[in-house]
């Protein structure tokens, strides 16, 4: 199949979704760790891609984050859930522990945002609304050099109030970059509150279809219903998948709390969260 | 110069498979040679120049040399924290080329004025800015972009501009280029406008003062040490560029004078008025900001006597 990973082999289904269960449970946990030791916010928007980003990073891009050229790319359009991005690296061992643990301290090339510098990273990110047109600019010159690499971005609902990203929305589809796939992290929350009550963007699946885009929408944190659809035949146009998330997902005092878009965690807040994730490893287990 | 970038471009692309071109929907009758050849790797983006940086920024990521083509005020102010944020933070061969800088769309008004994109473009660190004079400059300019691998903002007049004599297409990176010699005082220009100060320096010379005429086309972030060379060498300069005084060459020019504690005067040409205003033809705005030959040779006339130096014609009298 096109979209599997060599690092990655999944030949049946539940072995596969297990390991990106586990992948998952390790990110968030190395998520919650990093922000508590470093005092920094933007806890919910990482939580929220943690599943997106485990099946991107451990079953769907290939040679993600090494310097093959025909390497996938990714862009994390929404650069404010790096941090989940170093966890999907650091547990899919393209990071160290070591490494992983600099985050946002002094002179660290892992900060809120994602930096080219850092190894692993091909787009910096931060400003919202500019890294699709990034992307597009990549799928274009890997369609150009006849490459068999796929640019994956994902963007964060909100993000779709910038005007660039319409931009670029206009150019995927006008240029069928069929090798282009977009992923929304649609939570329906911004920084100063609901989307719908910010900005309402009404349904962003139709939205992209009428630009021209192949568009589904999928539960963010199902894992198969997320392969499913990357992994599904392309029809020439650039797909669009969004992806229905819960902001603060797996900490049940987070989800959904616009509050945990900026807030970071006490002592306290970090025990509780803890035991949220152990008590969700049991139910898995159970 | 347009019609000199296009042809140097399609060149560089004969030699460079690398090279590709967008544009954001503009040059019309002045693109269509390169596109015609290389339909392949010419992309007109549509009214974006957002999208345009964005895609210019992926394409380099993908191996490619990207040169980014609109008007001036569209492909630096209009995407700036793209080009920002892209080919500068990550230090990728993206050309971005403004046609029509200053006031060369002078009859369009001020929103096709590009006053300000010298200096904002200046900022950038490690992102070279270069105005070349003339068409045959442009010539040497495109071939040195395309030899070297960090971000250039490449700023053009429009169709139409003369050759400066003696300049005989030169170009090196950070130095500038003396087009005149004479001892009494230095003006160093940059871009389309250095004809009106090769002209103001004849008008000077009939009065027996001696300019010597110089060319920065290439405005580095810091001042070079030929910059301060060449300043060392004079008691006066006046400094001429079609843009604001903010951030650009004669603020350069002051830069240097002042680190190297020269004894050079400075006068500074440039747009000072408003934005808004009546609107002309390129000749009719250039005088009105004093950036014709017959205002720049007014001002350096009054340079020693305002600036308390005596020149050399003074002290032989």
């Amino acid at each position: 199949m096109r979209n599997q990973n060599p690092n990655h082999p999944a030949p049946a289904g539940l072995d596969r979704l297990g390991r990106l269960k586990n992948l998952a449970q390790a990110m968030r946990r190395g998520v919650l760790d990093r922000a508590y030791a470093a005092g920094i916010g933007h806890i919910g928007s990482a939580l929220s891609v943690v599943d997106i980003l485990a099946v991107l990073w451990g079953s769907v891009l290939r040679d993600a984050g090494s310097t093959k050229s025909t390497r996938d790319r990714f862009v994390l359009c929404k650069g404010h859930a790096a941090l989940a991005l170093y966890a999907a690296m650091r547990h899919t061992g393209r990071m160290d522990q070591s490494t992983f643990e600099t985050y946002c301290r002094e002179g660290t090339h892992l900060g809120v945002h994602p930096e080219p510098s850092l190894e692993g990273i091909d787009v910096g990110t931060g400003s919202l609304g500019q890294g699709l047109s990034v992307a597009c600019g990549l799928a274009c010159g890997l369609r150009m050099e006849r490459s068999p690499a796929r640019c994956y971005a994902l963007l964060s609902d909100a993000e779709c109030n910038e005007g660039q990203v319409w931009e670029a929305a206009q150019f995927a589809a006008h240029h069928r970059l069929h090798n282009l796939t977009a992923l929304i992290d649609a939570n329906g929350t911004q920084a100063m509150g609901r989307t719908e009550q910010v900005l309402d963007l009404g349904s962003l699946a139709k939205k992209w279809e009428a630009f021209g885009w192949h568009a589904v929408e999928a539960n963010g944190h199902d894992h198969g219903a997320l392969l499913e659809a990357l992994e599904a035949p392309g029809d020439g146009r650039p797909r669009m998948i969004v992806a229905h998330t819960v902001l603060g997902k797996g900490v049940s005092y987070m989800e959904d709390r616009v509050a945990w878009h900026y807030q970071s965690m006490t002592a306290e807040q970090y025990t509780r969260a803890l035991l949220d994730l152990d008590c969700d490893n049991r139910e898995a287990a159970a | 110069m347009r019609n000199a970038f296009v042809a140097e471009l399609v060149e560089c692309a004969r030699r460079d498979p690398r090279l590709v071109l967008l544009t954001a929907d503009l040059g019309w009758n002045v693109l269509d040679a390169f596109a015609r050849e290389f339909p392949d790797r010419f992309l007109n983006v549509g009214v974006a120049e957002q999208n345009m940086a964005g895609i210019a920024t992926g394409l380099a990521l993908a191996g490619k040399r990207p040169f980014m083509y609109s008007i001036a005020t569209f492909a630096t102010m209009r995407c700036f924290e793209q080009l920002r944020n892209g080919p500068a933070l990550h230090h990728l061969p993206v050309c971005v080329v403004g046609v029509g800088g200053g006031y060369a769309y002078g009859n369009l008004g001020p929103s096709h004025f590009a006053l300000e994109d010298l200096a904002v473009m200046r900022s950038l660190g490690g992102l070279r800015v270069v105005a070349p004079a003339d068409p045959l400059q442009t010539r040497t300019v495109v071939r040195a972009v395309n030899s070297q691998d960090g971000p250039v903002y490449l700023r053009l007049g429009k169709g139409g501009n003369p050759e400066v004599p003696g300049l005989a297409g030169r170009f090196v990176w950070d130095t500038p280029e003396v087009v005149r010699e004479g001892g009494d005082l230095l003006i160093l220009a940059t871009g389309a406008v250095t004809v009106e100060a090769l002209a103001a320096a004849e008008r000077l010379a009939l009065k027996g003062i001696q300019a010597e005429v110089a060319v920065l086309a290439h405005l580095p972030p810091q001042p070079t040490d030929s910059l301060t060379g060449l300043l060392r060498a004079h008691r006066g300069v006046l400094s001429v560029e079609e843009g604001v005084l903010t951030g650009g060459l004669g603020a350069l020019v002051a830069q240097a004078i002042s680190q190297a504690d020269l004894s050079c005067r400075l006068e500074m040409a440039g747009v000072r008025g408003p934005l808004a205003g009546a609107v002309g033809s390129r000749e009719h705005m250039l005088a009105r900001q004093g950036l014709d030959a017959d205002s720049l040779a007014d001002l350096a006339l009054g340079l020693p006597r305002r600036k308390g130096y005596v020149t050399r014609l003074e002290a032989k009298a």
